[in-house]
């Protein structure tokens, strides 16, 4: 079997894309509007070809630390949720990342707060970037914004999570996750053998054959050495900054205004920009493909050519403060968006730009 | 005789078990868990399955179990053991996988982990300490504190029209269609550490042959929380604690002996 091209929602094209690449467990509780993907796995039954543990777990809670198990064991684990789930999942993630564990987490986006809606938003940037959970963690967050880029971000978050043995995650939006869409699916790969894991990850906890124990903790009441513990997390979140920045400049070379927006404000806003420049007005899109580490660097240098930015986004302004701070507030900076599930077309958008930037 | 013919081999009546290192361990004299901490550590070396065991230690008292059993192991989140050790067993179904849990982590916060693993017939072992109390952080209500005792949470004694009423985990294990091993156990005496190690031995054997899940209640002291000499703990365990706590089997459905 080779790649292979089909029309499928983006959270089919993440369960499909998973059971391809090798992953050795998902674990899962189903919530709108991502559910497909603990359905497409059941549907799939990997357990029968690439023995691959699909369960659903009796919660959040319990799903995020079943993944906490397995990426202590050195497997490729990942689980997916919605808003209100991800929220209950905050303490595992923690763990996982003082425990240093590679893992993939997808949060499909609605709008909140509280039970909120089904409708999609992008309201949990904060959460996503800022922290979410207790203590000083960063996870490397991957926002898609088609269909083919959910499939490719399941490959892409694990190669990370290893690489830099940190949680990862994929912060897609309900439209991204519903909207159907051609995609190339990866060409299957096994997943590693067990020599393989063990070789891969010397550090896991798989059973002391030929050395000494491992152990997989977060804790240290020492403080100098907790305090040693938080300085190394923050010595390896700088070369992530330093290394694995990815962002998508869209006709910026002449523009005089920006659009910075993700997801699928991206694609709302590449459309807009593409009616502003009918009109004659230069509009480029920078869309930040990681959200952290934010492309910071790359932003302030476009930003040096425009007269000012609009921050396209499903929430009430959360990705503006980076860009605010990217951009050292030399360039009026704006934001644009609806709240509570609505999604916005283009003309608002172009709207905006004229009331909030031109004037 | 000298004492180097005194200490041949042959004369080797007991040893420390080799998967019990050097460290000094943290718990409070007349402990139950450095007993039961121990019996783990020879079960695994007597099933020779050191280099497939994986431990998963609670928020609590026990969370320091890696730093005394010399197999891996993980820490888990408050009350959560129970999901790890599903996710492990699942992706190595040939490793000993087990959680050792306290009351409150068991049978309070992480009551739903503990059911659901159980219900789902994972093929674990839970070694569930019952002490009556929250130990770690300093003696409060645990969900199997029982009605009138005292503890820093229930200073004048836990009445049911406040705090309810004790939680008998192990009596619902029993009760699951995913359990095939459910016991109540103790350790204050000889005979009492004979019979739970049977019992621990008895669920890791289990586990290995993926029978389903299995649960081994240890009714333990506390003497710290308690307030209470060590020796005077055991006799209040013996005395308050098992007529709510009956020891013996809840369930067996295997034909392990």
């Amino acid at each position: 079997m080779a790649e292979e091209v089909v029309l499928m929602k983006g959270n089919e094209a993440i369960a499909h894309t998973a059971i391809r690449i090798g992953v050795d467990g998902y674990f899962g509780y189903p919530i709108t509007p991502q559910s497909e993907v603990l359905e497409t796995l059941a549907e799939q039954k990997p357990w029968e070809t690439t023995g691959m543990v699909v369960l659903q777990a009796e919660s959040e809670v319990a799903a995020i630390n079943m993944v906490y198990g397995g990426a202590g064991t050195g497997k490729m684990v990942m689980t997916s949720s919605s808003s209100p789930g991800v929220s209950l999942k905050q303490e595992g993630i923690s763990y996982i990342a003082g425990a240093e564990l590679p893992c993939l987490i997808v949060n499909v986006m609605r709008g909140g707060p509280g039970l909120g809606t089904i409708q999609p938003s992008q309201a949990d940037y904060f959460q996503t970037t800022k922290g979410g959970g207790h203590g000083d963690y960063h996870l490397i967050a991957l926002a898609p914004a088609s269909v083919q880029e959910m499939a490719d971000f399941v490959d892409l978050g694990f190669q990370l999570a290893f690489k830099y043995r940190n949680p990862a995650i994929i912060l897609a939006d309900g439209v991204i996750g519903q909207m159907m869409e051609k995609v190339v699916l990866p060409a299957p790969r096994p997943r590693r053998t067990e020599e393989e894991i063990i070789a891969q990850c010397p550090w896991a906890a798989t059973g002391r054959k030929g050395r000494k124990p491992n152990v997989i903790t977060s804790l240290e009441l020492d403080p100098s050495i907790m305090e040693q513990r938080n300085i190394h997390l923050q010595q390896k979140y700088a070369e992530i900054q330093e290394k694995e920045c990815r962002y998508e400049e869209l006709c910026c070379e002449d523009a005089e205004y920006l659009i910075v927006a993700f997801g699928s404000c991206a694609r709302i806003s590449q459309k807009a920009m593409e009616h502003a420049r009918e009109e004659g007005i230069k509009v480029g899109l920078f869309r930040p493909i990681t959200l952290w580490p934010f492309p910071s660097k790359a932003l302030k240098e476009r930003a040096s050519q425009v007269k000012g930015i609009l921050t396209v986004e499903l929430n009430s302004g959360q990705m503006i403060e980076d860009v605010r701070l990217a951009v050292n507030c030399q360039i009026p900076v704006e934001h644009f968006g609806r709240l509570g599930g609505i999604v916005p077309d283009p003309d608002e958008v172009i709207e905006a730009i004229k009331e909030k930037l031109i004037k | 005789m000298t004492k180097e013919d005194i200490m041949k081999p042959e004369n080797l009546v007991y040893q420390k078990p080799r998967l019990m290192n050097d460290n000094s361990m943290h718990y409070c004299p007349g402990c139950s868990h450095g007993v039961v901490h121990k019996l783990i550590a020879e079960v695994i070396d007597e099933m020779g399955l050191t280099e497939k065991a994986i431990g998963i230690s609670p928020v609590g008292c026990a969370v320091f179990m890696y730093n005394y059993l010399d197999i891996d192991c993980q820490e888990a989140a408050h009350g959560r053991a129970p999901a790890l050790a599903s996710a492990i067993k699942r992706l190595w179904p040939d490793r000993l996988v087990f959680t050792y849990q306290g009351d409150g982590d068991l049978a309070c916060i992480g009551t739903a982990e503990s059911i659901h693993a159980l219900n789902r017939g994972e093929n674990i072992t839970i070694i569930f300490i019952n002490n009556a109390i929250y130990g770690m952080t300093g003696g409060q209500m645990a969900p199997t504190t029982l009605l009138g005792m005292k503890t820093a949470t229930c200073p004048y004694g836990r009445i049911p029209e406040i705090h309810g009423y004790p939680l008998k985990m192990t009596e619902i294990a029993a009760t699951l269609q995913g359990t095939c091993y459910v016991t109540r156990q103790s350790v204050q005496n000889v005979a009492s550490i004979r019979k739970a190690k049977k019992a621990i031995r008895k669920a890791f054997e289990c586990s290995m042959q993926q029978k389903g899940s299995s649960l081994v209640e240890i009714v333990s002291t506390c003497s710290s929380g308690w307030k209470m000499t060590p020796e005077k703990a055991n006799k209040w365990m013996e005395e308050n604690m098992f007529p709510f706590y009956p020891l013996g089997d809840l369930k067996d459905t295997t034909d392990i002996k």
